[in-house]
C-alpha cells in the first residue's frame, strides 16, 4: 500500500513535470535574488548564505503543498484513500514521501550549486547538504498538516504560509544554525543531533495529526 | 444541580449573562485601582525612572497571552474530542482575548524598550517568542474565519492549537538557543532582584483586573458566538432582554 501510494504520487508527478520544477525554479530565483538587492560583497555574502538558502527552502516548499492533496481531494481518489482498510498514517506517509521525493530532493541537489555562489567552502557546502537531507523532511511533514486542515478551502494556499511558516522556526534555526556554525569554524553537530531530533518527532506525530485533519476536512 | 446541563449552548447564554457583570464590575475596580496605585503610590524605580511604569500593564499582558493560548488548546481539544460545541466557541472565543494581550504586550514593550534600552526591538528570546505566540494565534483565528462550516472550524482549530501547544517549548527553546548563539549578553528586565511592596501590589492587582476582564470579554463574545450559532437560542435572547 505505501510502496504503491509512493508510486502512483510519482507517476503523477513525472506526469507533471512543470509543477516540480517550477518549485525548483522558484528556490533558485529566490537565492539569486539576495545578492542583488544586498551586494556583491562576497564576506557578507557568505555569512547570509544558510539563512538565505533555507528560508528561500521553506517559501519553496509552500508552493508544493498546496498540491499535496487538493487533486486528489478534487477528482475524489482521497475519499477513497480514507475509506481503505489500511491505516490512514501510512497514506499520508506515503504521500508526504512522494512530495519530499518529487518537490525537495530537488532542492537538495541543486543547493551546493547556490552554495558556490555564495562562496561557501567545500566543508561547508558538505554540512548544507546534510541539513537539508535532515530537516526538508520536516518540511514535508508540518506542511502536511497545514495542507489537510486548509484543503478545499478559498485561500488555502495563502493560509497554509500563514499556519506552517510559524512552525517552521525551529528548522530554520537549527538548519541555518548548523552551516553558520561551520562557517566560522565550530563543530556543527550539535545542531545536527537538534535537527534529527526534530525530524523523528515530526516523523512520528505529523502524519498522525495529518490524518486527523484529512478526516475532519472530507467529511 | 446538574452542571452538566450548562454544556449546551443554549443553558450556558443566560447564566453567562448573569455571571457578566461580577466578572466586568470587579475589573473596572481593579483596574482604577491598580493604575491609581501603580502611577502615583508605587516609586520611581532608582534606574529607570517612571518609565518602568508600563510594566504593569505590560508583565500581564504577556502573561495572560501565553496562558490564554494554553487555555484555548485545552478548550479546543476538549470540544473535539468530546464533540462539546461549547467548549469549541469558548477556544474561538479566546483565541481574540489572547491575540489581543499577545500584541498588547508586544507594543508596551516597544514602548518600555525605547527608554530603557535605547531601541523599540531587540530579538532577545522572550520577544522573538511573544512575537511567533501572535503568529500562532493569528494562523488560528485566520483558519477558523476562513471555514465557513463552524463544525469543521471547530475541528481543524483544535488539530491547529493542539500541533501549536506541542511546539510553543520546542520553539521556545529553539529561539533561546539561537539567540544565545548570537549575542553574548541578554538583557534582563528587571535588574533589581526585589521590587518595591507598592510596585508588586499594583502588579498583582492589574493581573486580577486582566483576568478578570479576560473572563468578561471572553464570555461576552461566546455569548454572541451562540446566538449566531444556535438558532433556538434566539428565544433565549428575546426572553433576556
Amino acid at each position: 500500500m505505501l510502496r504503491w501510494i509512493v508510486w502512483r504520487d510519482l507517476i503523477l508527478a513525472w506526469r507533471r513535470r512543470a509543477d516540480a520544477l517550477s518549485t525548483l525554479f522558484f528556490f533558485v530565483i529566490v537565492v539569486s535574488l539576495f545578492p542583488l538587492g544586498i551586494g556583491p560583497e562576497t564576506e557578507l555574502l557568505r555569512s547570509i548564505a544558510p539563512g538565505v538558502v533555507w528560508v528561500a527552502a521553506l517559501l519553496a516548499s509552500m508552493l508544493s503543498l498546496g498540491r499535496l492533496f487538493a487533486n486528489d481531494y478534487q477528482d475524489g481518489t482521497l475519499e477513497q484513500l480514507l475509506m481503505t482498510p489500511q491505516p490512514l498514517y501510512l497514506v499520508v506517509f506515503g504521500k508526504v514521501a512522494a512530495q519530499w521525493l518529487t518537490s525537495e530532493l530537488p532542492l537538495i541537489c541543486i543547493a551546493p550549486l547556490l552554495g558556490v555562489q555564495f562562496g561557501l567552502s567545500n566543508q561547508t557546502l558538505r554540512v548544507l547538504i546534510v541539513t537539508l537531507i535532515l530537516g526538508t523532511p520536516v518540511l514535508s511533514l508540518i506542511g502536511s498538516v497545514g495542507a489537510a486542515l486548509t484543503l478545499g478551502l478559498r485561500s488555502s494556499s495563502v493560509l497554509i504560509s500563514i499556519l506552517v511558516l510559524p512552525l517552521y522556526i525551529p528548522v530554520l534555526i537549527f538548519g541555518a544554525g548548523a552551516v553558520e556554525a561551520s562557517i566560522i569554524g565550530l563543530s556543527p553537530v550539535s545542531h545536527l543531533y537538534l535537527l534529527s531530533a526534530l525530524t523523528v518527532l515530526a516523523l512520528i506525530f505529523a502524519p498522525w495529526a495529518t490524518a486527523a485533519a484529512l478526516r475532519i476536512s472530507v467529511e | 444541580m446538574n452542571l452538566y446541563k450548562y454544556a449546551s449552548p443554549t443553558n450556558f447564554y443566560p447564566l453567562a449573562g448573569k455571571i457578566i457583570p461580577w466578572f466586568a464590575t470587579p475589573a473596572a475596580i481593579l483596574f482604577g485601582v491598580g493604575l491609581f496605585v501603580g502611577f502615583f503610590i508605587a516609586p520611581p524605580d532608582f534606574q529607570q525612572g517612571d518609565a518602568y511604569r508600563i510594566m504593569f500593564i505590560h508583565v500581564p499582558a504577556a502573561w495572560l497571552g501565553m496562558f490564554l493560548y494554553i487555555l484555548m488548546a485545552i478548550y479546543a481539544g476538549i470540544g473535539w474530542a468530546f464533540n462539546a460545541r461549547l467548549a469549541s466557541m469558548m477556544a474561538s472565543s479566546i483565541s481574540i482575548t489572547g491575540a489581543m494581550f499577545t500584541f498588547l504586550s508586544l507594543v508596551t514593550g516597544a514602548f518600555w524598550g525605547k527608554p530603557t534600552w535605547g531601541t523599540w526591538w531587540v530579538w532577545d528570546a522572550r520577544m522573538t517568542s511573544t512575537l511567533i505566540l501572535l503568529f500562532l494565534y493569528i494562523g488560528f483565528i485566520s483558519l477558523q474565519s476562513s471555514i465557513d462550516d463552524p463544525r469543521r472550524a471547530d475541528r481543524a482549530g483544535a488539530v491547529l492549537a493542539l500541533v501549536g501547544v506541542i511546539n510553543v517549548p520546542i520553539i521556545y527553546f529553539s529561539v533561546q538557543w539561537w539567540n544565545t548563539l548570537h549575542q553574548g549578553a541578554t538583557i534582563r528586565i528587571l535588574q533589581k532582584p526585589t521590587i518595591h511592596g507598592s510596585m508588586l501590589w499594583a502588579m498583582l492587582i492589574m493581573l486580577a483586573a486582566c483576568w478578570l476582564y479576560s473572563v468578561a470579554v471572553v464570555l461576552i463574545r461566546v455569548r454572541c458566538i451562540i446566538v449566531e450559532r444556535e438558532q433556538n437560542a434566539n428565544r433565549f435572547v428575546e426572553a433576556t432582554v
